[in-house]
């Protein structure tokens, strides 16, 4: 994989303006359940260099999100669309020395794009959809329910979908979802 | 000792598109005295709605632990991602007085309240820890001698270490130990703790892919006659996707990737078509040549 890692496009760092920065940034993801270690990155790189998405994408790299939370570049944070390539695998959670859980903080930023920046790639769109309609993220055809039965399985208990849909209501996410544009796809180069 | 009693939490997946694992489970899991109770008006365990919005994954998944405390039995989850979810929620709302109040305050109103009396457990575990080595070695009647495979645990059911901490996500093990009870050979290879790619193919296929194929060189360089899995997730990710994956690269693999009930199931003496063996994408042909029916 060498190849890939020697291939990568040499970053160039964009020049930062000061009025980009939000100095409070910090502190409001800090106290967002999992991001609450943000200030305690040191930029040792482990997670960088642990990351199977960074291994194999141009631009993931999980160090750099910390660094850009910590300089508050929230609108620059909110609008990568390599937010959406990290696969919660926590290998970064378990290696971190600093204890800083990047992908607690790549999903705080995730929710935080869909709220503030109503963005949200189209699968998770879909998913939202099946589970508001039948209780599950996939729309489980008659067809499948009845072979489970005649392949001895007992059937599928049925799902409480009002009950689904109230808790959709009652966080707010049905509204989130109502407004968010989606994006099909996320290039990793 | 009584017998281990169950809710089962098939998820959304399996019941979709991977009912072999369901099937090959139940089976198993029946022969080893573990009783498996239907969940009643279970919800997806919330994972994917994660990325949308956290309050929403925990109070789905809360609302799956409501059940459970209400039934009074632990729950089984067959799914790595649910029991993340699961597992995770079920901890962090025992833990976290505030949050707890403010899922709860959501759960109100669809009349439920998390109280904190159940526990999670993938099926690993329950193999593991619940009816032992000893009883699984002991149900072998056809042991699996001559037979050559590779596991993946899978994320979730090692990581993050703070909420799951059973087994070591750097070197696993329990897996491993499964496996091998089976009379097989359970063959070591390179990066065995690395993530499949599944959870981000839905936004880019390019990296999951590169991260897949990575994987099965690893395990066919070992010489692996098969992969076991224990999560719906990851199957998908080297059964399915294989062919594409091969076409992708021009490489050919043909490397059955069986769930780990399967390969128990078949040293436990049922028969491939009572593990639904015939569902996989991938046809374990020459591993089923080398047990002797
Ligand atoms: S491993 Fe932890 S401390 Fe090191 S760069 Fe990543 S987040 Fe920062
Ligand atoms: S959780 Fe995300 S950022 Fe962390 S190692 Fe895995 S893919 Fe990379
Ligand atoms: S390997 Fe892939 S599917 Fe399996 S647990 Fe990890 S992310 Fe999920």
């Amino acid at each position: 994989m060498s190849e890939t890692r020697s291939e990568a496009r040499e970053y160039a760092p964009p020049v930062i303006k000061a009025e980009e920065l939000d100095p409070k940034f910090k502190y409001k993801i800090s106290k967002m359940p999992g991001a609450e270690k943000i200030m305690a990155c040191f930029q040792c790189g482990t997670c960088t260099a642990d990351c199977p998405i960074a291994r194999f994408s141009e631009f993931y790299r999980p160090r750099r999100i910390a660094r850009m939370v910590q300089l508050g570049l929230k609108d620059r944070l909110l609008s990568d669309k390599a937010l959406w390539l990290c696969s919660a695998c926590f290998t970064c959670v378990d290696h971190c020395p600093q204890d800083v859980e990047i992908a607690g903080i790549v999903r705080v930023l995730r929710n935080m794009a869909v709220a503030e920046k109503n963005v949200l790639p189209l699968v998770y769109k879909e998913l939202a959809t099946n589970l508001m309609k039948s209780g599950f993220v996939y729309e489980i055809p008659e067809t499948r329910l009845q072979k489970r039965v005649e392949q001895g399985l007992p059937p599928l208990p049925k799902p409480n979908v009002s009950q689904v849909v109230k808790i959709f209501e009652v966080t707010g996410s049905a509204r989130l979802l109502e407004k968010v544009q989606t994006v099909a796809k996320v290039e990793s180069r | 000792m009584s017998n281990p009693k169950y809710l089962l939490f098939p998820g959304c997946v399996i019941p979709y598109r991977l009912s072999s694992y369901e099937i090959s489970a139940r089976k198993v899991l029946a022969k080893l005295g573990v009783e498996i109770v239907e969940m009643p008006e279970y919800n997806c365990c919330g994972y994917p709605m994660d990325v949308i919005n956290h309050d929403l994954m925990l109070t789905l998944a809360a609302r799956n632990l409501c059940i459970a405390e209400k039934v009074g039995l632990p729950i089984m989850a067959l799914c790595n991602g649910c029991f993340c979810s699961l597992n995770e929620t079920n901890k962090i709302l025992k833990e976290d007085k505030k949050l707890r109040e403010k899922i709860n305050g959501y759960l109100k109103e669809v009349g439920m309240e998390f109280k904190g009396t159940t526990e999670v457990k993938h099926l690993v575990y329950v193999l593991s820890e619940d009816v032992g080595f000893e009883k699984i070695k002991n149900s072998v009647i056809r042991p699996l001698a001559g037979v050559r495979v590779a596991q993946h645990s899978g994320c979730h059911v090692l990581r993050p270490r703070k909420y799951v901490g059973r087994d070591d996500p750097e070197n696993p093990t329990t897996l491993k130990e499964l496996v091998r009870l089976t009379g097989a050979e359970c063959l070591d290879y390179m990066d065995e703790s690395a993530c499949c790619g599944n959870p981000i193919i839905g936004v880019n296929e390019d990296v999951p892919f590169q991260m897949a194929k990575e994987k099965l060189e690893h395990v066919r360089a070992v010489g692996a006659q098969a992969l076991i899995t224990v999560c719906p997730f990851c199957h998908i990710m080297f059964d399915l996707n294989q062919p594409r994956i091969e076409r992708a690269f021009n490489e050919k693999f043909n490397l059955p990737v069986l769930h780990y009930p399967q390969l128990l199931g078949l040293a436990m003496g049922f028969s491939p078509d009572e593990l639904a063996l015939n569902e996989l994408r991938v046809k374990p042909t020459e591993l089923l040549n080398l047990i002797k029916f």
